[in-house]
């Protein structure tokens, strides 16, 4: 495995000699970038959380720990998943470790546990968390977002889905909690803007032990948009299928709930099911095709929307320095510098940054198949340069309320 | 007698170091990510001091407290956000904790023992529910920014070592009354209630009361240290109402020894240091906790305190009767086997 803390510490216990010998100033011209990593290794999260570190990882070996010249050091905490780990986590890399850029975290409570923080200590971040407003309502100029947030990908597959699926009436479901609401409200924002009809929303718990009352109750509808996380989907689709809906009810789904990281987990069941991403690994990209190759001959998996998140993060950051020509130590300039960024090469195709630092990039329509023993999402459709806003006014869009359980408003429930 | 006055002098000695260490720890730690550890280890302690009194003085588990440290946390979160000063949601949330302790108390105190447990465990539960679900009011998972730390007297407790004083100033007022509390008759017909409820009764003591008084007192503390919680993270989401923040208090007081008062300081020191300092270099440690609590558990099911003390006196007993070769190691060794004391060191 590459640089982990403890290769770290053990580096510096055998040339402890080495540096206390070196002066000060020489030290700091020499100095390495650094590189903190926020994730979660342990509890529920923890499977998305080591995604996003072999992303980072991948990235950082291709470029042989050196990014635009400057020598980058490793330094990755696990934040355990909650606000106030985070929040601990975030204070040791800032303070002790002193870090150039953060990236991560995973989770949106995470993330809003800590962006007045970084933003008061100066210290840029990049994030995967979806939270909506981090990039909208409360921007902050610290923060950029090279993922989506959570309705993104959402309004995107409305779109599809009443435009050349000509589906008229859905049922959503999710995990009842915020990424939840924000993807589904997304999805029926745009859905009912195009005359459709969201006639049911069903929020089974994170945990639940059975999705079968939850499917039952699906109804007569022409489609189930679905936006579970982690390794729910995997028991959803099951449950969906077991019970007989699939290729009866076609399944939609949102990034999370069809990452290609998850393929490995699914079978059958998963075959027909048509997602909205920003990143699939089939993407034909000179970035991609190393990451998806190296990610396979590493960690033996297929990168999904969190390691290629990372490893386009890694991008970002080097770009900036590459940019500030060896000033990329003042925090400020780098954040700066960051939002700037703009790459035509990424595992997700080219990306830029609004002016609240959320991504506008290509989100991809894929359907689920099986070539051979594989299920592969193929990408049937690309919608070039999404923005956050899709494509209402950027100035109403912000005047509403954040997505919501309640908003906006269903007015077709039955 | 003379070895009482030793002990005592000796007593005062590491009373004094140890005030002086404190006092001037953001001296010699330097770094400020470690003065941050230790003021997150102070509001603990105080938040495991709490429990405390519960759990080790009244005999009465509770797995709900830390609804009562949100409960704290949300009121004042909620005031500051709708603009109120630091002082006013300060206030209201003591005055709103301490009635939701009572009104814990008056559903929890309907029975002892596992009984009290599952009612405290539901009330627990329900407020994290409340903060979960009811979005409107408390932002859900989304939680509440908290912009500002208050700044007592003008001295703003926005940096590191101002605010780790601070918690410091309130450790040491939450040990205090701790020490008085044991000391009182309170405490004593409280420890009654504990070993003797029947007893306690036929002697003409209101037990359903002492009791009652006890969850008060334990609210308070907790509620301040849910104060000092939010001021800390500037955030408060509903993960802190969570089963596991319960369960993680309450092993702190289990782990470093019931009805001490040093134990629940150890237990937060434990706690603390594992999650935040250890995790940073093994990747495992919540498997490393879970060793460190089997092994405590283990050789001294009392708890570290009490069960180090024991250990260092039967060590003690042991050398002294190797070296005198006098027979008065088993007259010592029934002293030291003698029920853990209830007033500590």
């Amino acid at each position: 495995m590459a640089v982990h803390r403890r290769r770290v510490l053990k580096g510096l216990a055998a040339s402890g000699a080495a540096i206390a010998t070196m002066r000060a100033p020489y030290v700091q011209a020499q100095a390495p970038f650094k590189l903190g990593l926020l994730t979660v290794k342990t509890g529920p999260l923890a499977q998305g959380g080591i995604q996003m570190e072999q992303g980072i990882l991948t990235f950082l070996k291709e470029k042989n720990n050196t990014l635009a010249g400057r020598k980058i050091e490793f330094i990755s905490a696990d934040s355990g998943g909650n606000p106030a780990g985070a929040r601990t986590k975030a204070q040791e890399l800032i303070e002790r470790d002193k870090v150039n850029v953060i990236l991560g975290p995973l989770a949106a409570f995470e993330l809003l546990a800590i962006t007045n923080y970084v933003r008061d200590n100066a210290t840029p971040l990049i994030s995967l968390a979806a939270a909506e407003d981090v990039t909208q309502r409360a921007a902050n100029p610290f923060v950029i977002r090279p993922s989506a947030t959570s309705a993104q990908c959402c309004h995107v597959m409305g779109d599809y889905a009443t435009k050349e699926l000509k589906f008229r009436r859905a049922a959503l479901i999710s995990e009842d909690f915020a990424f939840g609401y924000e993807q589904m409200a997304g999805f029926q924002r745009v859905f009912e803007d195009n005359g459709g009809r969201v006639v049911k929303k069903l929020w089974p718990p994170l945990v639940t032990p059975d999705y079968t009352p939850y499917v039952a109750q699906i109804g007569k509808v022409d489609c189930v948009f679905n936006g579970f996380a982690g390794s729910n989907p995997v028991r959803f689709m099951r449950t969906y299928a077991d019970l007989g809906l699939q290729g009866k009810i076609p399944l939609l789904a949102g990034w999370t709930a069809m990452d290609d990281a998850l393929l490995r987990s699914l079978g059958d069941e998963a075959v027909g099911v048509i997602s909205a991403a920003y990143y699939s690994a089939d993407l034909d990209t000179p970035s991609n095709k190393r990451l998806v190759a190296d990610m396979q001959r590493d960690y033996k998996v297929l990168p999904g929307g969190y390691s290629a998140g990372m490893y386009i993060a890694g991008q970002c950051v080097e770009a900036a320095i590459q940019k500030l020509d060896g000033k990329a130590d003042d925090r400020k300039a780098l954040a700066e510098a960051l939002r700037q960024v703009s790459l035509t090469d990424t595992p997700r195709g080219p990306i830029q940054f609004d002016k609240y630092g959320n991504v506008i990039g290509d989100v991809f329509i894929r359907r689920c198949e099986r070539k051979g023993k594989q299920l592969v999402n193929t990408v049937i459709k690309t919608y070039p340069k999404v923005s956050q806003f899709w494509t209402y006014n950027e100035a109403d869009f912000l005047k509403n309320p954040v997505y919501a359980r309640d908003y906006p408003p269903a007015k077709y429930l039955e | 007698m003379s070895s009482e006055t030793v002990s005592g002098w000796r007593r005062s000695a590491a009373i004094a170091v140890a005030l002086v260490l404190l006092g001037t720890l953001p001296l010699w730690v330097g770094n400020t990510y470690y003065i941050n550890i230790a003021s997150q280890i102070l509001l603990f302690a105080v938040f495991a001091l709490a429990l405390n009194v519960l759990v080790g003085y009244a005999g009465l588990v509770s797995l709900g407290h830390a609804g009562l440290f949100a409960i704290a946390g949300y009121t004042a979160a909620l005031l500051l956000q709708m603009g109120y000063g630091h002082l006013a949601a300060n206030s209201a949330a003591v005055v709103v904790t301490l009635a939701a302790s009572a009104i814990f108390a008056v559903l929890a105190l309907r029975s002892t023992g596992i009984g009290f447990l599952m009612i405290t465990l539901a009330l627990g539960q329900i407020v994290w529910g409340i903060a979960y679900r009811w979005a409107s009011l408390t932002g859900g998972d989304n939680g509440i920014n908290v912009t500002t730390r208050p700044a007592p007297f003008g001295l703003s407790l926005a940096s590191a070592p101002s605010f780790y004083f601070a918690c410091l100033v309130v450790f040491l007022l939450a040990l205090g009354s701790m020490i008085l509390f044991v000391r009182s008759p309170f405490g004593a017909s409280l420890r009654g209630t504990r070993d003797q409820a029947r007893r306690m009764t036929a002697l003409g003591y209101d037990v359903w009361l002492i009791r009652f008084a006890a969850i008060i007192f334990s609210g308070f503390w907790t509620g301040i240290s849910g104060l000092l919680f939010i001021y800390y993270n500037q955030f408060i989401s509903p993960q802190v109402a969570a089963l596991t923040a319960s369960a993680e208090v309450l092993l702190m007081v289990i782990s470093g020894g019931t009805a001490t008062l040093l134990g629940p300081i150890a237990g937060a020191v434990i706690v603390v240091v594992m999650k935040n300092v250890v995790s940073a270099y093994i990747e495992r440690w919540n498997l490393v906790l879970g060793v460190i609590f089997i092994v405590i558990i283990t050789f001294m099911p009392e708890g570290l305190i009490p069960g180090t003390v024991r250990l260092w006196r039967w060590s003690w007993s042991t050398l002294n009767s190797r070296w005198n070769g006098t027979p008065e190691k088993p007259a010592q060794e029934d002293a030291s086997k003698e029920p853990m004391p209830k007033v500590p060191t």
